[in-house]
């Protein structure tokens, strides 16, 4: 069952009057963690936004489990993907009644009342996430840390099979950044959620992501392993940067390094006195 | 039990014991006052006696009233604060107060009233809200999507032109007709006709009910409308409904009553600090409170210059205004960052 396709895209085409997205195809299996770089106005949000529903497509298809994403109704939609935005306004409620929201897609229009199954639901994804001992606080109390976990705890009360998230440590200082995808991590790995998200940083998204898809100008640049798509050829073609990569001595996985441009005038110096 | 759920319980039962307090007041004082226990005697006596009529054909008709256009307005205000997310939205933001009392100031100038008969003044006034609501709604519409923010945008401008379309009519016409514009717009629970008061009254219970079929957009719109939809929620639907539940409220409260403003801005915001902002509370708590509200300032708008009888529109102004200027110095500072 791993190797079952949870989404996949083919010949997508959309965007707005002055950018689109053109050509895109890729193919996410069940329970991997995959991550969406490249640089900014590159079409990382247009793509995220066309996968999220927000934005119709103009051509080719989304397939989530072998079914068009437009068989489903909006309900149905959100009982499988779950979306975590960047920021969470979510000002004057409880951390609980936030994450209690998750259940919506799950509850007619006459269901007023939240069920003994919907609290114990909300309950474990906020034990998970450590979120529960901030229950009942405003979530406008919380750091934007805490709040960023608040909305992946909200997203696993809808029970999705595919979590999206949109740079969801963009924001946060590294004990933060560490900790929330570690969580996600844990997730992936023990109850095989598949993961998408987009992410900015590319030492993190090569040391959590299994597979990486660059975007470039509305396109696909390449995708793969980490290895593969994190090169300093492709960096330096995408990025117009000039940078070193070298292997994590922890994970083996690889790490980007940036060069200043008086270190590189050094470096021409000391080259050109040879 | 949920905590939250007792909680809940809890404040409808005072709002209702509150209800019910204001409605025996209002029973009980104005020009002859009744003790609270004879109110319950009179009634069970019946017909012949004086204070029975007083009682059946005066005050019980003008405390219907209130509950029903304090509760509508209320309702109306809280459900366009939700579809906006703007806590200084109220149903007259949108030009619904200023569509009526063109209507009705257009039936007065041309006379139509003595024409036709008097129930053409909140006729003309829920058509001349209609009109305006269409405007808005049509303008602010490009491809079966309406667009929020322009919306918000058309309505007040839409109610500037409204309002001086107005005051021309107000300048040009004689001076008792002017006299009747302006009583009209300053807002009145007297309405002779019985009928118009229980159709009121009905109309505004009956939206309270649908109001809560649309509870979970409102709760999932907290959260801003891309993120709602990405709950299951199908918000272009819900936000076209809940407006037009909301016009029509307003719609029918200022035909009926005149201009009342106020209850559709304050009591919202007063309720969201005091209930929380979960919906499920917040719609009831919101209808029961203007209606409390509106009937307490009837009964302030009938005593203080007794046997004199003051615009109810001036009081929901003057106590409405100073409650929310004491309520901005205080906790809701925080609630109208975090909500806007």
């Amino acid at each position: 069952m791993m190797n079952a396709s949870i989404l996949n895209i083919q010949n997508l085409c959309c965007g707005y009057p002055k950018f689109q997205l053109s050509g895109i195809n890729f193919d996410i299996r069940k329970g991997s963690f995959a991550g969406i770089i490249g640089p900014n106005g590159s079409g990382k949000t247009t793509l995220f936004r066309a996968i999220t529903g927000t934005l119709s497509l103009k051509s080719g298809k989304i397939l989530l489990s072998d079914k068009n994403l437009k068989a489903f109704t909006l309900r149905e939609r959100a009982q499988n993907i779950a979306i975590v935005s960047q920021f969470i306004e979510a000002g004057d409620m409880s951390v609980e009644d936030y994450v209690l929201m998750g259940r919506i897609p799950y509850h007619s229009r006459f269901n007023f009342f939240e069920t003994d199954e919907d609290f114990e639901i909300a309950r474990k994804y906020m034990e998970m996430t450590d979120t529960w001992r901030f229950k009942d606080q405003l979530m406008s109390e919380l750091s934007g840390g805490e709040q960023q976990l608040a909305g992946i705890a909200r997203a696993l009360t809808q029970q999705p099979q595919l979590l999206l998230l949109d740079e969801p440590t963009s924001h946060l200082d590294i004990t933060h950044q560490v900790h929330i995808l570690n969580v996600l991590q844990q997730l992936n790995q023990e109850m095989g959620l598949s993961v998408l998200m987009v992410i900015h940083d590319l030492n993190l998204a090569s040391e959590y992501c299994d597979r990486l898809i660059l975007v470039n100008q509305g396109k696909i640049h390449t995708q793969g392993t980490p290895e593969e798509v994190l090169t300093f050829q492709n960096i330096e073609d995408v990025y117009q940067t000039v940078v070193v990569t070298q292997n994590n001595p922890l994970s083996g996985k690889p790490a980007v390094f940036l060069a200043s441009r008086k270190v590189l005038k050094e470096i021409q110096e000391r080259l050109s006195k040879l | 039990m949920q905590k939250k759920y007792l909680q809940w319980s809890f404040y409808l039962a005072g709002l209702l014991v509150l209800l019910i307090a204001s409605v025996v007041l209002s029973l009980s004082v104005g020009e002859m006052n009744l003790g609270f226990m004879d109110i319950f005697s009179i009634l069970r006596k019946g017909h012949d006696s004086m204070e029975y009529t007083i009682l059946s054909q005066i005050r019980f008709p003008r405390v219907l009233l209130g509950i029903a256009v304090g509760g509508a307005l209320s309702l109306s205000g809280i459900l366009l604060q939700g579809v906006y997310r703007n806590p200084l939205v109220e149903p007259y933001t949108l030009g619904i107060s200023g569509g009526a009392s063109l209507g009705v100031a257009f039936a007065i100038v041309f006379g139509l009233h003595q024409l036709i008969g008097s129930f053409v003044l909140p006729v003309a006034g829920f058509a001349g809200s209609f009109l305006i609501i269409f405007l808005v709604y049509t303008i602010s519409t490009r491809n079966g999507r309406v667009n929020i923010q322009t919306m918000l945008l058309t309505g007040v401008m839409i109610s500037f032109i409204a309002s001086s379309s107005m005051m021309l009519l107000m300048a040009t016409t004689s001076s008792e007709n002017l006299h009747g514009i302006i009583f009209w717009i300053m807002g009145s629970l007297d309405e002779p006709d019985l009928s118009l008061i229980y159709l009121t009254l009905i109309l505004s219970f009956f939206s309270l009910i649908i109001s809560y079929l649309f509870v979970q957009p409102l709760n999932a719109l907290r959260l801003g409308e891309e993120k709602a939809k990405h709950l299951g929620i199908n918000t272009d639907t819900a936000i076209k409904l809940l407006f037009l539940l909301a016009s029509l409220l307003a719609g029918v409260s200022v035909a009926v009553a005149g201009v009342i403003g106020f209850v559709g801005l304050i009591i919202p915001h007063l309720m969201r600090i005091l209930v929380g902002s979960d919906y499920r509370i917040l719609l009831i708590s919101s209808f029961l409170s203007g209606s409390i509200f509106l009937v307490l300032s009837d009964v302030i708008a009938r005593t203080i210059i007794s046997p004199n009888e003051l615009p109810i529109g001036v009081i929901t102004g003057i106590v409405g205004g100073i409650v929310f200027l004491l309520m901005m110095s205080r906790s809701s500072i925080r609630s109208l960052k975090t909500e806007g």
